[in-house]
Formats: C-alpha cells, structure tokens, sequence
C-alpha cells in the first residue's frame, strides 16, 4: 500500500523533534531519547522518575489533544497482530541491549557525533532495510 | 519545574513525531521500502530533527556549563562500539522492520488512540523487561 510524500510535513516535525531534544537539553540536562526515557519508569524504577512520566504523558497527550482539534493524522497498520506482537517485543529486547532507538541514537548521539551511536544508527538502518526487503518481497508480506 | 518542562517538551516531541509521519507504521515501512512503495518523507524528518538538534546542542553546550533545572547534563561518556551494541541495534531493526513502529514513534502514537498501538506497546514494553531481565540474570550488567 502507498503513502503519501509529505516533504513539508515531515520537515516541520522533524524540526519540532529537533527542537525538543534542544529544550530538553538546556532546561532538564537529558538526552531526549525513548528508549531510556521509558526504560527509566519500568522496573527497577528510576529515582528521577517523575521528568520522566511526565515527558511520555506530554508526548501521548499532544497528538491526542492535535486530533480532537479537528486535525487529522495518517495512521495505517499494514501487518497482522501476531507480526505486531512479534515486532515489539524484538523492538524492546533490541532497544534496551542496544541503548538507544532512532531518536536518541539516530538523533541526539549522531548530533553530537557519538561513534557508538553513529554505528549503532548504521546498523539499525541497514537492518531494518533488510529486514523490510526481506519481509515484502521474499515472504510477500505477514 | 523540572516536571513541567519535561510536559512541555514531551509534547512539542509527541506533536513533532505525530505531524512528521513517524508514527505512522504504513509510512515508516515505506520509507524503506525501496525496492517497492517507497515513500522518502522519513528523510525529511531524520534530516530536520538531526540538523535542529546539532545547531541546537552546539548553541546549549557552547554558552552554558549546566542546564537551567537540574544540577549537571547527564550525556554518555561511553564511546567504544561493542558486541552488545552492534546487535542489540541489528535486533532492533529487525523488529522495526517487521512492525514499522520505533519507541518514539509509538510512545506518541497511543494519543491517536488506535488499538494495534496498544498491542505493539505492550509488547515492546514486554520485551524491554525481559531484555533487562536477561540482562542481570545472565551478564549481571543491567543498569538501573
């Protein structure tokens, strides 16, 4: 299935993510990445906890809040549960041996030049690539 | 102070990934799907968000020696690349691939209030608990 090429769109919420992990750098010290946001609320919790829960509500409530506006968002889950299942629970394992996921190694370690998250940023780019490749045209999709 | 910016700024970052297309799996699979329905927006994301935030971290680090609610910045010092590294992102793709949700996009695509976001997180959250799991029964390494 096609999706349409939204240059602008997704320039501007590129910017906008850009400009949180700036914001989240200068008032709160922190890199703004997912992975060990989140990893910081599950058990062991975190002592520093609280930044934490309320960075992830922030990011949950604002698209809530920008579709109950009137506006729309393009949401379309191409895969089976099962494959859904499968997908996160690779993803978790992954992010947390890893250290990191796209926005934290594939935006704020390539933004300051980290070599572990430049590699690591290559590897899951090229993995995932192959791991699409694969899926669509070998398997024809699951 | 330190809760109410993390708010605010978790939400231009949940509005930013949801605008970008991020948190649509439909359009991250196609990104990389070359070879098929390829869609490049996603570098126009990636692009944007790196290049905001290299002029952005240059500017913070540059003028100041300490942010403006907490007492240090907290930024990793590791910088060799090993094994654990190397494949946990491997790992990480592969999973990636298979769904076309990543945990930024995701964690913002549950205010979109669909159900598979919901199963993909529960998973994924599963899979982080089990991972650290592993972690300290196996290589006793795991971090709190």
């Amino acid at each position: 299935m096609t999706t349409e090429f939204t240059p602008y769109m997704s320039l501007g919420g590129g910017i906008l993510i850009g400009l949180a992990a700036t914001l989240l750098m200068v008032f709160n010290g922190r890199i703004a990445g997912m992975t060990g946001i989140l990893g910081g609320i599950l058990p062991p919790v975190s002592s520093d906890w609280p930044w934490r829960a309320a960075f992830l509500a922030g990011a949950i409530i604002a698209p809530m809040i920008y579709v109950m506006s009137g506006n729309t968002i393009g949401f379309s889950v191409p895969i089976s549960t099962g494959a859904l299942v499968i997908g996160g629970l690779i993803v978790g394992v992954g992010v947390m041996f890893g250290s990191g996921c796209t926005s934290g190694h594939g935006v704020c370690g390539m933004a300051r030049l980290s070599p572990r998250s430049i590699a690591a940023t290559v590897v899951f780019m090229v993995s995932t690539g192959i791991t699409v490749f694969v899926v669509r045209h070998i398997f024809g999709g699951i | 102070m330190r809760i109410l910016s993390a708010l605010v700024i978790g939400m231009i970052f949940g509005i930013g990934i949801a605008i970008s297309g991020m948190a649509n799996p439909a359009k991250v699979l196609n990104f990389f799907d070359i070879a098929g329905s390829w869609d490049p927006s996603l570098i126009f994301v990636m692009g944007g968000a790196l290049i905001t935030t290299a002029i952005g971290y240059r500017l913070v680090f540059g003028t100041r020696s300490t942010p403006l609610f907490e007492g240090a910045f907290v930024v990793p010092g590791n910088r060799i690349i090993d094994r654990r590294l190397v494949l946990g992102s491997a790992t990480f793709g592969i999973g990636w691939g298979i769904s076309g949700f990543c945990p930024g996009g995701a964690i913002p695509a549950l205010g979109l209030g669909y159900s598979e976001t919901f199963i993909f997180v529960g998973a994924m959250i599963g899979g982080m608990v089990l991972a650290r799991g592993i972690d300290t029964a196996v290589f006793k390494t795991a971090k709190a």
